[in-house]
């Protein structure tokens, strides 16, 4: 479980997270959504400790990562997984060396272990047979699937994805985030996904953190999100015509 | 203002590069890639480019040298000076400034744009010292590339003097060891350590903190051309003053 306490970030003059509060629950997907420049890929990486809040504080468990020290810290990353928006994966490696990288930075694993394991996650994730190949060398789906691959391999108890769907097709993006919602599940994992994709919300959206300007204006479920009369939430799932079409036929049915 | 920001950042980058190391195993690996990159794939151009610069040496020495006064064995000692002071250690490093220094700049610019440095960050890895410590331990094997540029680029002084019919293998030889001062050489591979140190962490300081994207990789890449070159040129003066003046 991830506890966030009121926290403020800026840029400059520009207070891009004004005061966020809110729980990302252990064995769920927890999803941040809104609209470009919302703030949400800021509070991602606030989560994550790559920006430093001015305000507020952000626990892990019981622990707030502000109060951690460099060693405390490096041990909770060893427990992060993280999904990138384009994959970030390390192009001089072969998808084998990428999935098994974590597990040579920090494991004490033998090499037939770390192989083992590493076939396990990418059979996990339905690439069997791409280890030898470069990431330039596969599509844009299956790099997605090897970050997952990557990101998993070490047993996180946390698992962070940012935008998994962009610049994939529906199909594909609609397997990568059952395969996230899958994960989190069987290992009983916290995860926290950056969206404003509605295909996702509708999929995989266990608890949704919907921001705008920087604020947290509503949270719920995919279930709550349809039927909310918060006209922030419903101007941002509305805005797509076949939502709206969605809506109008509903509403015509009724 | 923003220059002594920079110069702040890249004293910081520095302090980092040394501390919380990556695993052993991991790191060996890394330097060993390094030295095949920066040190082994660098030999080719650098034994063509000194030994066609030598023997120019010689030959524009040669044709320079018309006084009958003036010993033939001058051209010898002129291509050995001229090679071993400057060229070798200085303009040879210019020319790696554009050839290893592009490279790591671009190479850690991609990894930036890519996000492959927030992965690592992500993990809990030491970034800088992943990406920068390995460099810098290959790039102290740069002295041997400058040695080799040196016997190359004298080689290269003595057969196109020989055989272009402007001094004799004698006179040439006589004059490779005439006056010779071994302090010279000293000079000479504590200014390539200086830049060797340049070479590395200037690049790397351009490539890890750039922002934008792939047109940005060309402007840092071509910025760490420049600012490797300045620096270069600057230490030069400095070590040149200090130890021979």
């Amino acid at each position: 479980m991830i506890t966030v306490e009121n926290i403020k970030k800026r840029f400059g003059d520009e207070e891009i997270l004004k005061g966020i509060s809110t729980v990302f629950e252990k064995g769920k997907t927890n999803l941040i959504i809104g609209q470009s420049g919302s703030g949400k890929t800021v509070m991602l990486k606030c989560l994550l400790g790559l920006f430093k809040p001015e305000e507020g504080l952000i626990y892990y468990e019981n622990e707030a990562i502000q109060n951690m020290d460099d060693e405390q810290q490096r041990n909770l990353r060893e427990e992060i997984g993280m999904l990138f928006q384009g994959g970030a994966l390390f192009d001089s490696m072969t998808i084998e060396e990428n999935v098994m990288f974590p597990l040579r930075m920090f494991s004490r694993q033998k090499k037939s272990e770390m192989l083992e394991r590493v076939n396990e996650v990418l059979e996990r994730v339905n690439l069997g047979g791409v280890n030898k190949k470069y990431p330039s060398e596969i599509s844009g789906g299956m790099q997605k699937r090897v970050s997952i691959a990557r990101a998993i391999v070490n047993k996180p108890k946390y698992l962070f994805c940012d935008e998994p769907n962009s610049g994939l097709d529906p199909k594909t993006a609609t397997v990568i985030d059952n395969l996230i919602q899958e994960i989190t599940h069987e290992n009983d994992i916290t995860t926290v996904v950056v969206t404003h994709d509605m295909n996702s919300v509708m999929e995989i959206g266990e608890n949704i953190v919907f921001l705008k300007n920087g604020v947290l204006v509503w949270q719920g479920s995919n279930k709550e999100i349809f039927s909310t009369d918060n006209q922030d939430v419903t101007d941002f799932v509305y805005s797509s015509d076949l939502f709206k079409k969605i809506r109008d036929i509903q509403i015509k049915e009724q | 203002m923003a220059y002594l920001e920079d110069i702040g950042s890249y004293f910081l980058m520095l302090k980092r590069t040394f501390g919380s190391f990556t695993k052993r195993s991991v790191l060996k690996e890394l330097i060993f890639k390094e030295i095949d990159d920066l040190i082994i794939g660098s030999l080719g151009i650098v034994v063509f480019i000194s030994f066609f610069v030598g023997g120019v040496i010689a030959i524009q020495t040669a044709l320079n040298v018309d006084n009958p006064i003036i010993p033939k064995s001058l051209i010898g000692y002129a291509t050995r000076q001229s090679i071993i002071l400057e060229f070798a250690p200085t303009f040879m490093s210019i020319i790696m400034a554009g050839k290893v220094g592009s490279f790591i700049t671009s190479s850690i610019g991609s990894m930036r744009v890519t996000e492959q440095i927030d992965a690592l960050e992500v993990m809990g890895i030491n970034s800088l010292n992943y990406l920068v410590f390995p460099k810098i331990v290959a790039l102290m094997f740069f002295p041997f590339v400058i040695a080799l540029s040196m016997f190359i680029g004298i080689t290269g002084g003595l057969l196109a003097g020989v055989y272009g019919g402007f001094t004799t293998y004698t006179d040439f030889t006589t004059g490779l060891q005439d006056s010779f001062d071994s302090f010279h050489l000293v000079y000479a591979f504590i200014k390539t350590f200086v830049f060797a140190f340049i070479l590395a962490t200037v690049p790397s300081w351009q490539g890890y903190y750039m922002k934008g994207g792939a047109l940005e990789v060309g402007k840092a890449s071509t910025n760490s051309f420049v600012w490797t070159s300045v620096l270069i040129i600057l230490f030069n003066f400095i070590i040149t003053q200090l130890l021979l003046s």
